[in-house]
Parts: C-alpha cells; structure tokens; sequence
C-alpha cells in the first residue's frame, strides 16, 4: 500500500498499510521508542483504505481491515486515523491471537507480580491501569493481557494507552506533554487522546509476570469491595476472553489454575484518587 | 501483483525456503484472504522458514485442527439430530474431506455444514433440525420465499446454542441454472463414511465442486474450490469422471476445471481464452491480501447472477434488493 509502518508491540508484530500519509505519521511518532522490527515477518497485516469509490479523496474515511476484518464495521473519519489504526490491530489480536489466552482486561506488574483489571468498557480499568503506570508499577497494558497457556505468567501488550473523555485531563496533569497523542475529539466513544506509556513499560515488554490480583473494577459508586465467587470469576473471564473457545481445551486448561489460584475482588469507587489508594490497600492485603 | 505467489507456494512448497521478509509478508496476507493458510501451512511441512514464520504457520494449523473437529461435530449433531428418519445424508465439500481423511481436507478451511438430501425429504429434514434446535437465519420474507422457490438449498439455518450453520442442499444448482445435474443419482451412489453419513462418489465430488466453481457463484473463494478439485481429481478414474460429467451435463465445466488446476496447482495445461479469463479473475488478490481488478470483479459477480436467473426475473431480483438497500462489494 501507498504508505505503511511495522511495529512490535509485546509478542504481537503489525504491518500496517495505509491509503493515506497521516496515519503512519501519527504511528510513527507515538511508537518511535518502539522496537522497530527491521526486515521482518509481521504476525498480521492491518489495511486502512478508502471506504467507497471516493473516499480517498473526498471527506474521506477509512475502512480498517486487514487478516481478519469485521464486514459490518463502521467507517471512520480521517482525522481519527490513529484511532483508526490501534482499531485495526486490536481486531487483528482479538479475532486471530492464538498463542496466550487473550483477556480484555489491563495489567500492572510490580516486583515480579501482576494485577490484572477486567471489566466493560467504561469500567475505569484503562485509567486505573494508566495512573497506576504513572505511580510507580509498570504498565503492562491498557487493553489486552495475555495469559501464557503453559506457564499461567502474564505477558505485556502495552500498546498506546486510549484515554477516553474525563481521563483524557487526568492524565495529562500526571505524564509529561511530549508523551500525549492529538486530541481526537468526537469519535464514537468521544474524546480520545493516546498516551505513550513509561518507557520502562516499552523497554521491558516481552517480560511476563505471575498473576497475584484480579480486579473487577466500577467507576461513579460508592467505594465498595466485594468478594467474587470462583464461579463468577471463571464466567467472567471467559466472557472477557476473545480467543477463549477458538482455543479448546487448553484454554480452559490455562483458565482454570488462574481462577483457582489469584484472589479476586470487585471495588467500586467514585474518584481515581480513591481507587488508586483502594488497588494499594488490596495489593498490600491480598497479593 | 497477483496471487501467483501463493499458488506457486502451493504447488511447490519447496521454493518458499527463498523468500525474503516482503515476500514472506504477501505470501501470508494472500494465503489468510483466500482461506488458504492452513492448507499452505501443511504444504510447507517442516522446511525451513525464518524465526518468525514459523509460529504463524503452527498457528494455522493448529486453526485447521479445529477447524476439523468443528466441522465433524456439527456432522455428528446434523446426523443425530435426522437420525429417525431414514434419510440418507450426503456430507458435501469440506466437512466431507475432513471426515473421510481426503487430502482435499487438509489444512482446509470449514464454513458452513453442507448437507445434501433427497428432495422430496426437504420437509422432514427440515422440521427435524428446527426441533433440534437450528434455527432461520433470514429474517426477510422475500429471501426465504425466493430460496424455497428458485434455490438448491433450504434458506440458511442456524443452531442457536454453537452458533453454526448448515446449509440443506437438495440438489447441485440452483433450479434456474442452466445446467440440470442428478442430484437423485449423486444420492444413489454416494459411499458411506460412517453407519449414518455418506459421501459422493469420487467423481461426483468432482462434478459437485466444478459445477459449484464454475456454474454458479462469482468465483468468491475460487483459489481454495479449485485446490479442493486439483486434489480431488486423485482419486478418480478418468473414464468414468467423463461418462459421469457428462451425464449431469457438467462436462465443459468438468474439463474447464481440470484444465485451471493443472495449470495452477499441476503440472500445466493449454489454455482457451475463457480459461484466462477465469483464471486472472482467481488470481485477482495483493500482497496486502486486498482484492484487485475491481471490473473483472464485479463482470464475473454480475455473471453470477445471469448464470442463476434468466433476464426480466434477474432485473425484478436486483430492483426488490435494491429498494432493501443491498450494494454490490
């Protein structure tokens, strides 16, 4: 395609083709302290293309596809084609990733353990992972986590992280302007600014760690803490999971010493302030 | 750029050993949009490929894998489910490879079931799998009225607990094709698989594929239909393929598809100008897995429908799915 980038983000490796120069760019600047995988094979190919005749041109908007592509989905305006291109690689994660059990879910890793944070989307969980990265644990993503199927580690996804509407200012008060991506304002799930994590989180991202907390977070409630059944926790997650039943048995076979082994909890809370002292607490308590 | 590359890697995997990281990427992309990744991934065995390739092949496999196992459990719940009624069901395309262990079915993507049942069985098929728990997928009056008037095939149904589809064929094409091959005699000579489901014979496996290839459709897929027919051609005598073609009225369309594989996926063949033309629209995909010569495209989709109803019922046809606001891809 007219203009294209590779990109290594965790084990995952894009090549991602463009019809339009400003996408790229985008991806350019904001993974420029990635590793760039230099003459290599990419896991998957993401396509942004014009999404009818004239699009390319006129009020244009893209299309993402790639590998693997939703026929129904939602073309998106030029001026959110970073947006557009992290879309593309998640879809390619979500419907292809085969090789850890893939969690919607974020994580944190501190001395060697992580936290994982599931929940819908809205839920806080990309946030509390982002301040949590700012404060002293190491970000191992915002989207994905990906559980190893043999050794049950935790390993890193830290793509850019997609802050979304209040968390955009919150954020922005804690990490540096130079790490902060453009304003995109009035997509599909409204204001959305990128943040490039710590670079510690890049530099160490093909670094697992053993699971010590799950989190179901809720933000705007009365803080709250709940104890979750394992039940509950096993059908949660594999609602959380995108590869779970492609993966048969040792899906489940990865799934179930998770459940079994890492304590769990549900927290509500109405601020991040709150949550973020609420995550230590639990941390110093249960992990 | 066109899909050569991928054909080339299928006939001779041999010849992937010298691809660069770019070549390595296209081969890829070309190979998952034309649901041939699996099927590439078990042509290439264990040769050697770089570091980073080889995940991505045992991926594909380990996808075929289940594919399989899918496929042949949705079989099993399909058998179960018309167990009473003393109906032979005929397993079609890829669900039949997998099961009887043809080469065909290696590596192969599976979609939907496909079975296919004696016409005047429809019924009772149908109410048997509506009972055990298949359900219709379209909701619109003028598709369902227009498949039980015009179509080979029951409306797609879908089992609402796995989320699969099974399509109930009762004959080879639609009713207002051209050609009008004796789905009661691939019935009558089907093999059994296993106590409860058949197979075609070898060369009604071929008859059924080309005809599916290259009498209907707009060649969506063609790439993977024609590795099927290439592989299939194994096993049948070519006598008997040709007094068998002939009599379901498929014998152009059986020699057209021979003539394709071998110049693919075989050895070579002399090629007439439809064959070319046939062949370029098969190999009409880049190396970013994107479909190209969008005219020759959309002749052949336009074809589809000629081939399938004759002109003042074809214009009624596109006008109602037009006013539905269906567009072309």
């Amino acid at each position: 395609m007219k203009h294209a980038l590779s990109l290594k983000i965790g084990p995952a490796s894009f090549r991602i083709g463009s019809a339009w120069r400003q996408p790229v760019e985008a991806l350019a600047r904001l993974y420029a302290d990635y590793p760039t995988p230099v003459d290599e094979v990419a896991d998957f190919t993401v396509r942004l293309e014009p999404a009818g005749l004239f699009r390319r041109w006129f009020r244009p908007s893209i299309y993402i596809t790639g590998d693997h592509g939703l026929a129904d989905a939602a073309p998106m305006s030029l001026a959110h084609g970073l947006l557009a291109a992290e879309m593309g690689m998640n879809l390619q994660m979500a419907l292809g990733w085969r090789r850890h059990l893939l969690l919607h879910a974020s994580s944190v890793e501190k001395d060697g353990r992580a936290l994982v944070m599931t929940g819908e989307s809205g839920s806080g969980k990309s946030t509390l992972a982002a301040q949590l990265g700012e404060r002293g644990w190491r970000l191992m993503g915002d989207e994905f986590a990906l559980l190893d199927l043999a050794t049950g580690a935790v390993f890193p996804f830290p793509r850019l992280v997609s802050l979304k509407n209040g968390a955009i200012d919150v954020l922005a008060a804690e990490a540096s302007p130079a790490r902060m991506g453009p304003l995109l304002a009035g997509t599909a799930k409204g204001d959305i600014r990128h943040l490039i994590p710590r670079s510690e989180a890049v530099g160490r991202m093909g670094e697992g760690a053993l699971p010590a907390l799950l989190l179901f977070p809720r933000f705007g409630h009365e803080a709250d803490i709940r104890t979750v059944g394992q039940g509950e926790v096993f059908m949660r997650l594999t609602q959380a999971s995108t590869n779970y039943v492609a993966l048969g048995e040792p899906g489940f076979a990865a799934l179930t010493p998770f459940v079994k082994n890492v304590p769990a909890r549900a927290i509500d809370f109405p601020s991040g302030d709150d949550a973020v002292a609420l995550v230590e607490r639990l941390w110093e308590e249960l992990a | 750029m066109s899909a050569r590359l991928l054909v080339r890697a299928l006939r001779d995997p041999d010849g992937v050993t010298a691809l660069d990281a770019r070549g390595w990427n296209d081969l890829i992309a070309m190979a998952r949009a034309e649901r041939l990744i699996g099927t590439l991934a078990l042509r290439i065995e264990d040769r050697p490929v770089p570091e980073a390739v080889r995940p991505i092949l045992s991926d594909a496999r380990l996808e075929a894998e289940r594919e399989a196992r899918q496929a042949l459990w949705e079989a099993d719940r399909a058998a179960e489910a018309l167990a009473g009624l003393d109906v032979p069901v005929v397993l079609l395309k890829g669900t039949a490879y997998a099961a009887a262990g043809l080469r065909a079915g290696q590596g192969r993507f599976i979609g939907d079931l496909d079975i296919l049942v004696p016409r005047e069985a429809i019924g009772q098929v149908e109410h048997a799998l509506l009972r055990a728990g298949w359900e219709w997928v379209k909701d619109d009056p003028y598709d369902d009225a227009y498949y039980r008037q015009w179509m080979h095939e029951l409306p797609p149904m879908i089992h609402a607990g796995r989320d699969r589809m099974i399509d109930v064929h009762h004959t080879v094409l639609p009713l207002t094709a051209r050609q009008t091959p004796d789905a009661g005699a691939m019935i009558a000579e089907a093999v059994p698989i296993t106590n409860e489901l058949y197979m075609l014979s070898p060369e009604d496996r071929v008859c059924h594929a080309a005809a599916h290839l290259l009498a209907d459709g707009d060649l969506a897929g063609g790439l993977r239909n024609l590795w099927d027919i290439h592989c299939l051609f194994d096993e049948v005598d070519a006598d008997a393929l040709k007094a068998r073609a002939a009599r379901h009225g498929l014998a152009a369309h059986v020699g057209q598809a021979r003539r394709l594989a071998a110049a693919l996926y075989g050895e070579g063949a002399r090629l007439t100008v439809w064959d070319r033309i046939v062949a370029a629209r098969l190999l009409a995909r880049d190396g970013w897995g994107r479909e190209r010569r969008k005219l020759l495209r959309f002749a052949f989709y336009l074809r589809s429908h000629w081939l399938r109803m004759p002109l003042a019922m074809l214009a009624r046809h596109l006008f109602t799915k037009w006013r539905k606001g269906h567009r072309p891809a």
